[in-house]
């Protein structure tokens, strides 16, 4: 089929377009910031986030985080690399929540930006749809959102937490204290589908039982037959696991209430993909009382927790609150940074090596690089409030990371040392 | 016993939620062969209009009145996606009927602007919208009308909507360094609608727990439907738009305005879709994504219903519902405990929400094989296309 534009129309619609293009980026561009005189040089780093579609909700609070990172470290005088002050530019992608969308990011800020290093990512789908093109191009990756494991590659280094410092922790806690049978809810893809797989194994070992499991499909919003499975697997209460990702927690929470499946009546229920942010779109009236398991909440009681969430505020609004993907946002573009003068340069190689043992004093507390590219971090037990917000129920300290989990048979034994030089430091024998 | 009770009224909520938002569709697609790709973004204004009505009452003198604001938000949304459902018929639908390939392109462009204007808009940007919308309209009417009819008249048309477009973005970029105005109305995020409190628990009937939210659906979706049918059986309107569909030059000729038929049909079928919003806020999440969740399954029960038939609707969304749940719960190994272990295998294996789903569309594929026209056909001469 053709279509017979006429030149009489398409002239005037063609420069039509131009003009209002030209005028839309006159309007964007005006007053673009100069660079004072006060830095000799600056280097560029890349942010790759989904500031559209699905995971926009989520991962603009991330973004946001690592601006606001690389603003303060900015205003305190940038980066001292040879004696020389370098002010950090952020290069901003959007990653669209597509996956392919990531990788071809990736490549762009890698090949026509020359960043020295990428923050990005939060799902699982798009860190792996991101892994090879790091790889391939051996440059380096910082991931800022608690994941499955099962991963640890000499390119990406993770901010967030090993299952073994959220669902690991998560779990043993319910054992001891809210009962022995476990129902398994989750969004069907693979972070729900890993975390899961862990938990069974952990469960078998530890005493406890899998009475039922179930997964949506993403954005699915009908939860009666999961409800009618629950009430059959547990009919006189007992805790349920949710590793529901986006829009099916509101639906899964409503309805879960109305059917009277709640904390009241005798259901522990724990989430791990809920925290504050979540917490105000789902409404707190539907989640008071439920738990979570995070490296930090923002009710944290520190003083470095109350700066961060203070400071957020006033750069991004009143009503916003903070949670722990944006703080491990947050305390990773410092890490890099700390590094990155520790290395006396912003080679991603060179930085590689010096990253390794790099602590830096974050909103949740004094937090570590160690060998498997992981951070040891806090875990923190929380329940849901009345306003929103986490009352801690139990802080267990500092945890160091585990990549490879030791409940799974395929991995047990196994470990990740990136500062052995041996071909396969990422994943060998203990 | 309780089992079977428990898989009625279970199958009966999850096909009411289905019936009441392929209703509109079945309005819009079934009598007027219109595919309206934007129909979830039509629910998705239902619901923002809800989390405005509810906002409304949360606070201030009106809250009093907070336990009944549902029933309030009813016919605002239905107004709301009406008269949004109108203009779209106005402006694109009507220059696009009989070339159903352009009305499917077009009117999902159109659910992907509803979804980005409810992300980005802001009073700043409303004010640009709205200022640059009516320069666009009041230029030719300020113009003497000799400067119409000439060659170039053409490039004077474009050129008026393209300077009213760069007057809107200017202003709305002026307007937006004031931060009162800049800030969005909604966002991209979720938004949080709160059911009342008597929507938010259940009631138990011997062993059935029916939740008080789903039976306000399913007498929503009884109410909604009855209109409906007396909507179009009885009233003058209604056999206007039922001869228009059966055929629209013959109706013509007896002095039937088409016109206005048509639009009035997109009119009651995008109010229908509104009201839908309102239900699934009790439901589900309130997001610019909402549309998307649901338009695929809407299309699935007037397909499967039979293109025109408001029974077939309702039949193919109850039994989609039924048969979604009792495949989904696992049910059946409850019933026959004793099932061979073969049997049992391909049970449990299915009774997972991902997999019910699958065998679901398998089923629906299937019997579309066997009866294309779905479960109620339209019998007698064909609608003309």
């Amino acid at each position: 089929m053709t279509f017979p534009l006429q030149r009489k129309t398409l002239l005037p619609l063609v420069s039509g377009v131009t003009l209002v293009a030209t005028s839309i980026s006159l309007v964007a561009c005006g007053g673009g910031d100069q660079a004072g005189g006060k830095f000799d040089g600056e280097v560029k780093v890349g942010i790759l986030h989904s500031r559209s579609g699905t995971m926009a909700i989520s991962e603009n609070t991330v973004a946001e985080a690592e601006l606001m990172a690389i603003d303060e470290i900015n205003a305190k005088g940038g980066i001292t690399i040879d004696g020389k002050k370098l002010k950090i530019v952020p290069v901003e992608e959007d990653g669209a929540s597509d996956w392919p969308t990531f990788a071809e990011k990736a490549k762009k800020l890698i090949d026509q930006d020359q960043v020295a290093v990428v923050f990005g990512g939060w799902t699982s789908a798009s860190r792996k749809a991101m892994l090879p093109v790091f790889e391939a191009k051996d440059h380096f990756l910082f991931y800022p959102i608690q994941y499955e494991g099962q991963e640890c590659s000499k390119n990406i280094f993770y901010s967030g937490a090993a299952p073994n410092q959220q669902a690991e922790p998560a779990v043993d806690w319910l054992l001891k204290n809210k009962g022995k049978d476990f129902f398994l809810v989750g969004s069907d893809y693979v972070y729900p589908r890993t975390a899961n797989t862990i938990m069974k194994e952990q469960l078998k070992a530890s005493g406890g039982k899998v009475v039922g499991e179930d997964y949506l499909p993403l954005g699915n919003t009908e939860v009666a037959p999961i409800i009618a499975k629950i009430k059959q697997a547990l009919p006189k209460g007992g805790v349920i696991v949710n590793t529901l990702n986006g829009d099916s927690n509101v639906a899964f929470f409503k309805q879960m209430k109305a059917a009277g499946i709640t904390p009241a009546n005798g259901y522990s229920i724990m989430s791990f993909s809920i925290a504050e942010e979540e917490i105000a779109a789902i409404g707190p009236e539907y989640l008071e009382g439920t738990y979570a398991a995070w490296n930090f909440f923002q009710s944290l009681d520190t003083p470095a927790s109350k700066e961060f969430t203070k400071n957020f505020k006033a750069k991004y609004g009143d009503k916003r609150v903070t949670n722990d993907p944006a703080e491990a946002a947050y305390m990773m573009v410092y890490l890099w940074a700390a590094a990155a003068e520790k290395a006396n340069s912003v080679d991603d190689n060179k930085v590689r090596e010096s990253l390794i043992g790099v602590s830096f004093e974050a909103p949740e507390g004094k937090v570590t690089v160690m060998p498997n590219h992981h951070v040891e971090k806090r875990v923190l037990i929380g329940e849901v409030q009345k306003d929103g917000m986490f009352k801690i129920l139990q802080d267990k300290g500092f945890v160091k990371p585990v990549a490879w989990n030791q409940y799974v048979p395929e991995t047990k034994g196994y470990t990740c040392d990136w500062t052995q030089k041996r071909p396969d430091a990422g994943k060998f024998k203990m | 016993m309780d089992l079977l009770y428990d898989t009625l009224f279970n199958g009966l909520a999850i096909g009411s939620v289905l019936v009441l938002a392929a209703l509109g569709l079945a309005v819009v697609f079934g009598l007027m062969g219109v595919i309206n790709m934007a129909h979830g973004e039509l629910m998705m204004l239902g619901a923002y209009t809800t989390f405005v009505v509810q906002n409304l009452f949360k606070d201030g003198p009106l809250e009093a009145l907070f336990p009944v604001y549902i029933l309030i938000a009813i016919p605002v949304a239905f107004l709301v996606s009406g008269l949004a459902g109108l203009l779209l018929e106005k402006t694109v639908i009507r220059r696009l009927y009989g070339r159903p390939l352009e009305t499917l392109l077009a009117t999902w462009g159109v659910s992907l602007i509803l979804q980005q204007f409810v992300r980005s808009v802001s009073s700043a940007f409303a004010i640009g919208l709205i200022v640059a919308v009516a320069l666009g309209l009041l230029f030719p009417r300020f113009t003497p009308p000799s400067l119409w009819r000439q060659r170039w008249s053409p490039v004077l048309g474009v050129g008026s909507w393209v300077a009213a477009g760069l007057i809107g973005v200017v202003l709305a970029s002026v307007l937006g360094g004031v931060r009162v105005l800049d800030q969005p109305w909604f966002s991209a995020r979720n938004i949080d609608v709160t059911a009342p409190q008597w929507l938010r628990g259940s009631i138990d009937l011997g062993a059935l727990n029916m939740p008080t939210a789903r039976l306000f659906i399913i007498a929503l979706t009884a109410i909604a439907l009855g209109a409906v049918t007396w909507f179009l059986q009885k009233s003058v309107w209604g056999m206007r738009i039922r001869a228009v569909t059966q055929n629209r030059s013959m109706s013509d000729c007896l002095g039937i305005p088409t016109e206005t038929v048509d639009a009035l049909t997109f009119l009651v079928g995008s109010g229908l879709a509104g009201v839908a919003g309102v239900a699934v806020t009790l439901l589900g999440s309130v997001g610019p994504n909402l549309g998307g969740n649901y338009i695929v399954d809407c299309f699935m029960v007037v397909v499967l219903g039979g293109v025109g038939k408001l029974a077939g609707t309702v039949v193919a969304a109850l039994g989609i519902g039924v048969l979604s749940y009792i495949v989904g719960s696992g049910s059946l190994l409850l019933v026959w405990p004793a099932m061979p272990p073969a049997l049992n295998e391909l049970v449990t294996f299915f009774a997972t929400t991902s997999m019910a789903k699958v065998l679901v569309f398998a089923l629906i594929v299937v019997f579309l094989q066997f009866r294309p026209a779905g479960l109620f056909p339209q019998k007698g001469r064909l609608v003309e296309a």
